[in-house]
This record gives C-alpha cells, sequence and structure tokens, in this order.
C-alpha cells in the first residue's frame, strides 16, 4: 500500500490502458466485473434453456440432423403427461426422495445434536463422518455394487451375519424389493453428513443465554429440547431437506451406477428416464419436454417450500 | 457456580455421545477402507468368501490398472523372460504387457479441466462476487437469484442443448468444453460463496486506499482480494471437488479424447467382469487425494459448507 506498488503497477501497465482503467467509473467496472459471468450463464446455462423449450414443440431427433424438423404444438408434453410409465418413474423418484430425506433428517439431526456435546476430538471425527459427501458419486456408486454382491460382497456379509440369513439369499441389487432401498441406503450413507454440518450449524447458533433462562424457569431437558432446541434448528433442518430434496430430484450419477434403473425399470428415476429417452433412444424432442416438465416442477416446489421456510423463519 | 454451567455436558453425557458418534464415524469408514485394501488384493483374494479381511499385499490391482495385457503362448513366454517386478506379476496369468492403460490419460483429462474450470470460476466469481458486494447494480436481487436458479436443472436437461450446441461448434468432447461447461456449473456457487465473504471485509480498507490515490481497480486487487484469500481458497476446493466428481455431464458430452475418470473408472474389466482390484485401484487414486484435502483443510471446507448453504 505505499507510493512504490502504484509506481510499478503504473509502470507496467502501458500509459494507455492505464489511464483508461483509472478513469472508469464504478459503474462501468460494475458491468466489466459482472458481465462476462451473465455471459457465461447466459451462453452456457439460459440459451440452452430457450432450445430445449423450443426443442419440446418439435419432433427433432439429435441423432438424424438432417431430417426436416416439425412443429408439433403441445403433442410431447400430451404424450408425457398421460404416459403411464412416466409415472412410474415418478413414484420410484418419490420414493428415492421421501425415504432419502426421513433418515438423513433423522441421523443428521441425531448426529449433531451427539456432536454438539462437545467430547474431545469431536471436529476430527465430524471431518471423518464428512468424508462419504465429498467423494465422487459415480466411482462410489460403481464400488457399492461390489459390496452389495450376494455372495462375495461386504455388506451382504455383514447384513447375513446380523440377521443370521445365508449371505447369498438376498440380493440387494437384483430383486424388485430391495432395489430400492438399495439407492436409498446409499444416498443416506453418502449424504447424511451434509444434513448434520448444517444442523449442528443451527445448533451451534442457538445462544446459551436462553437455555439458562430455561434454567432459572426450572423447564425440564425435555422440554427445553422440544420448545428450544428443535424450533431453533428447524429452520436450518428445513434448508438442508430443500438442498437435498432439489439434489435428489436430480439424481443420476449415483444411481445410474449402481442399479442403472433396474431391475426393469423399478429404480429408474427421472433423470435416468431422461437419459435413456434423450441418449439412447435419441428422441429430443420428446425428451425436451420432459426436461421442461421436470425443471418447472423442482422450481415450483421449491418456490412453495421457501415461502414455507420463510414463514417458519418469521416465527 | 460459572455462567457456562447450565449448558455443559456433564462427563457422562459426553462420553455416550462421544461413543456413539464414533462408532457411526466407523461404520461409515467400513466402505472406504474396503475400497482401498480391495486394491492390494489378488483378483482371487478379492472374491473369496467369506470377505478376506487378512490377506497377502500385491500391487496387481496397480499394475492392472495402468497396462493393457494379452495371453501369450508358452513358447513365447519361454523365450522372453520378464525383465522388470511388474512385468513378473503379470506372467502369473500366463499374459505379457502390451502397453499402457488410459487409466492415465484420464487422470489427467481430471486434472486439466479440473484445475482449469475452477481457476475460471473463481477468476469470474471473484469480479462478479466484488460488483455485487460493493456497488448498486440495477436488479441486482433479480440476477443474484437468477445466477442460483440456474442450478436447479438436471444436468440432462442441459445436456440435450449442450450437446447440439458443442457439436456445432467444434467443443464436444473437448478440454476447453468441459472447462466451460464446469465453470458455468460452479460459478452460481462461486458468486454467492465469494460474495459472502467478501462482505465481511470492511468497506473502510478500500475506501482508505482510494484516498490515497489508488484507483478502484486497485484497491480491488491490492486490498480486497489479499483479504478475501481464505474465502477464495475454500470456494476454491469446492470447485475443484465437483468437477473432480462430475459424472453425467462427462459421461454424456465427452468419449475419446476428453473423458474424465469417473465415467471410466466404472469400466475396467478384466477376465469374466470388473476386475475388482484394478477398479479399487484407481478408485483409491481418484478418491485419495480428496480424503486428504478434506481432512487437511477440515476448518475451511466445514466452514464453507454450511456458510455456503445457510447464507442463501
Amino acid at each position: 500500500m505505499t507510493d512504490t506498488a502504484i509506481d510499478k503497477i503504473a509502470q507496467r501497465t502501458p500509459t494507455r490502458v492505464a489511464r483508461k482503467v483509472r478513469g472508469l467509473s464504478d459503474r462501468a467496472i460494475a458491468w466489466l466485473f459482472v458481465g462476462p459471468t451473465i455471459f457465461l450463464l447466459l451462453a452456457i446455462n439460459i440459451f440452452p434453456l430457450i432450445w430445449t423449450v423450443y426443442l419440446s414443440f418439435t419432433n427433432f431427433r439429435a441423432n438424424r440432423p438432417n431430417r426436416e424438423v416439425e412443429w408439433v404444438g403441445l403433442r410431447n408434453y400430451e404424450r408425457i403427461l398421460t404416459d403411464s410409465d412416466i409415472w412410474l418413474n415418478m413414484q420410484a423418484t418419490a420414493h428415492f426422495l421421501f425415504w432419502t430425506i426421513v433418515f438423513q433428517v433423522l441421523i443428521g439431526f441425531a448426529l449433531a445434536y451427539l456432536i454438539n456435546k462437545k467430547f474431545r476430538g469431536n471436529d476430527l471425527w465430524t471431518t471423518i463422518i464428512v468424508l462419504p459427501m465429498m467423494l465422487s458419486p459415480a466411482v462410489v456408486g460403481n464400488f457399492w455394487t461390489f459390496l452389495y454382491q450376494p455372495q462375495i460382497g461386504l455388506f451382504n456379509y455383514i447384513i447375513a451375519f446380523f440377521i443370521g440369513a445365508d449371505p447369498s439369499s438376498f440380493e440387494m441389487i437384483g430383486s424388485v424389493t430391495l432395489a430400492p432401498w438399495s439407492i436409498v441406503i446409499v444416498d443416506t450413507w453418502m449424504w447424511t453428513p451434509f444434513v448434520m454440518l448444517i444442523c449442528l450449524a443451527g445448533l451451534r447458533s442457538i445462544p446459551d443465554y436462553i437455555y439458562e433462562a430455561a434454567e432459572i424457569d426450572r423447564a425440564s431437558k425435555w422440554r427445553q429440547f422440544w420448545t428450544i432446541t428443535v424450533p431453533m434448528v428447524l429452520p436450518f433442518l428445513m434448508l438442508a431437506v430443500l438442498f437435498r430434496g432439489i439434489e435428489n430430484f436430480k439424481m443420476f450419477d449415483l444411481v445410474v451406477q449402481l442399479t442403472g434403473g433396474g431391475p426393469g425399470s423399478i429404480t429408474e428415476l427421472a433423470s435416468i428416464n431422461l437419459k435413456r429417452e434423450a441418449f439412447e433412444k435419441w428422441r429430443t424432442g420428446y425428451s425436451s419436454a420432459y426436461a421442461i416438465i421436470l425443471f418447472v416442477t423442482v422450481f415450483g416446489l421449491a418456490s412453495i417450500y421457501v415461502k414455507a421456510l420463510n414463514k417458519v423463519k418469521e416465527r | 457456580m460459572s455462567a457456562h454451567s447450565v449448558n455443559e455436558p456433564s462427563g457422562r453425557q459426553k462420553w455416550i455421545a462421544g461413543t456413539l458418534v464414533i462408532a457411526y464415524a466407523l461404520i461409515t469408514m467400513i466402505p472406504l477402507v474396503w475400497i482401498v485394501a480391495t486394491g492390494f488384493k489378488s483378483p482371487a483374494d478379492a472374491i473369496s468368501y467369506p470377505p478376506k479381511v487378512v490377506f497377502e499385499p500385491t500391487l496387481e490391482g496397480y499394475v492392472n490398472l495402468f497396462t493393457t495385457r494379452t495371453r501369450q503362448t508358452e513358447d513365447y513366454l519361454a523365450a522372453n523372460p520378464p525383465q522388470t517386478w511388474y512385468e513378473e506379476i503379470v506372467r502369473q496369468y500366463d499374459m505379457v504387457i502390451v502397453g499402457p492403460s488410459r487409466y492415465g490419460e484420464r487422470f489427467l483429462n481430471s486434472i486439466i479441466i479440473g484445475f482449469g474450470s475452477t481457476f475460471l470460476s473463481i477468476f469470474l466469481g471473484v469480479l462478479a462476487a466484488y460488483a455485487f458486494s460493493r456497488f448498486r447494480i440495477p436488479l441486482k436481487d433479480d440476477l443474484l437469484f437468477f445466477i442460483l436458479s440456474t442450478r436447479m436443472m438436471p444436468p440432462i436437461a442441459v445436456a440435450i442443448p449442450i450437446f447440439l450446441m458443442y457439436r456445432q461448434l467444434g467443443l464436444s468432447d473437448t478440454h476447453l468444453g468441459m472447462i466451460l461447461l464446469y465453470t458455468a456449473v460452479n460459478i452460481s456457487l462461486a458468486v454467492w460463496l465469494l460474495k459472502g465473504f467478501i462482505d465481511e471485509i470492511p468497506r473502510e480498507y478500500e475506501e482508505a486506499a482510494l484516498i490515497d490515490g489508488y484507483t478502484r481497480f486497485q484497491a480491488f486487487y491490492k486490498v480486497v482480494l489479499p483479504q478475501a484469500t481464505t474465502g477464495i481458497v475454500a470456494t476454491a476446493i469446492f470447485c475443484l471437488i465437483f468437477s473432480w466428481n462430475e459424472y453425467a455431464f462427462a459421461v454424456l458430452l465427452t468419449s475419446g479424447t476428453a473423458q474424465t475418470a469417473p465415467p471410466f473408472i466404472p469400466t475396467i474389466i478384466g477376465v469374466g467382469g470388473q476386475d475388482w482390484p484394478a477398479v479399487a485401484a484407481g478408485a483409491t487414486l481418484f478418491l485419495l487425494p480428496v480424503m486428504i484435502f478434506t481432512v487437511a483443510l477440515r476448518k475451511h471446507l466445514l466452514r464453507g459448507i454450511t456458510f455456503g448453504a445457510v447464507r442463501k
């Protein structure tokens, strides 16, 4: 911050440029700084989105770019909304979404509550618990198929050991009843730490004096937990649910590696189904409409949820 | 009675809480420990029943990971004795090494694309975050929300038009294309996180610098940037981890030249299905840097996760 520093910059900068930069108003700098980001997002997010909207009204197929493109109006949307298979995918997505959130909230909150007891070495153990969520879902998901193998898999071996069954008597990924749970288990293993961290931030934000006041009023620990801890952490918990909800609605990499949507299409979540339509069957127009419907659904649900969240915060 | 005694958990409570948390941590570590261990097993040990916890470590998985091999006739094998330790490992199966595998290239792609997009996200993100933090920008809140909402798109939905666009522009399966794409995905988080960090730096610092004759530009990179280093590092780690782990775009938009490691590792196959020791070896090398990063930089990282989420 000395004069020499300025001198150095002045010397290094060609005078014409230097004068220009020096003369820039704050307003110009603001646009200069924000511009590239907005441009990139317009080019790689918004322009594609608009293109998707356009494609969704056509019968375009990306594997036949030279075929004449026909405008088909709302036919793609009509076909999706009346397709019973799509509703099966939605059910699979809903099952996955609901149970991952239930487990992650329960375990995540419990862990945060315990960690907040500030036992010795709690930050190191917190870090270890966080490790799974830092890793590549595709690579880890692929390895979980090995753990889930009926005869040689470690998961089956451990479960069989505890319930006293034969490890090859059940198949997590291959069976219609267990496959939906196999993806819930891995997602919970991976993402519970996220909910835990957000809850921990919530717990740490509760000031001590509130508990002290409750103690003076002779409120029992149980009552303190339900009237202070839970309501104060709730906005944080709801936020964590929002993030997990959006992420799991889009879920692709982990599940595609684990089950590939199978057996049959039991675990074919919306994104996996969309990928099949778009990049295997090459029904580009149809899948664009599907993508728009998914996006509108996430956006709509998230907006309603955020409203509810704000109400809870205001309380 | 001190002020904190009311909330300070008793020794017994701490002990119970500690035991439960450590038990959870140990269970959660099993799959990761198993990945590392499987990488050092022989194929026979890897698929033995019951699963082997104690085994004789071998580098077979790593040799298979980095090489391509082919079976040879007995005459050929007798005429060409193995020269190195890794050739000897392969010889047990009457095979010879014919060349390197593609793992090295894929790993290098991950590094180029990961660091390239992280650098670009931070560069653009810091500029935008500074402007959003310090200047009056029309429709600021709308713009910020717009930047954030781009994250709600399922990757597959964006991938359709990007696939078409990249095909037109010649960007499909290129490093540049993937760097730009990952930057576009990362930048929303980067702007939000960095804006939070820059908001915390007092404006007085810059104002003092401006009075001293600095231009806005100089004040920005001589005063604000050094103050924001911690935030920049934390944000960079998040961007890097995202790009490093990303799978959906990589599997759809790359195939030969620019493919990263996540789509490649699950395709490592040996005789009769996946070569699990080689897959585990590849996964270990790929996951370990992130694990070490996480443990070493836990203070920044954990703060960043909650900070980023709670701010919004």
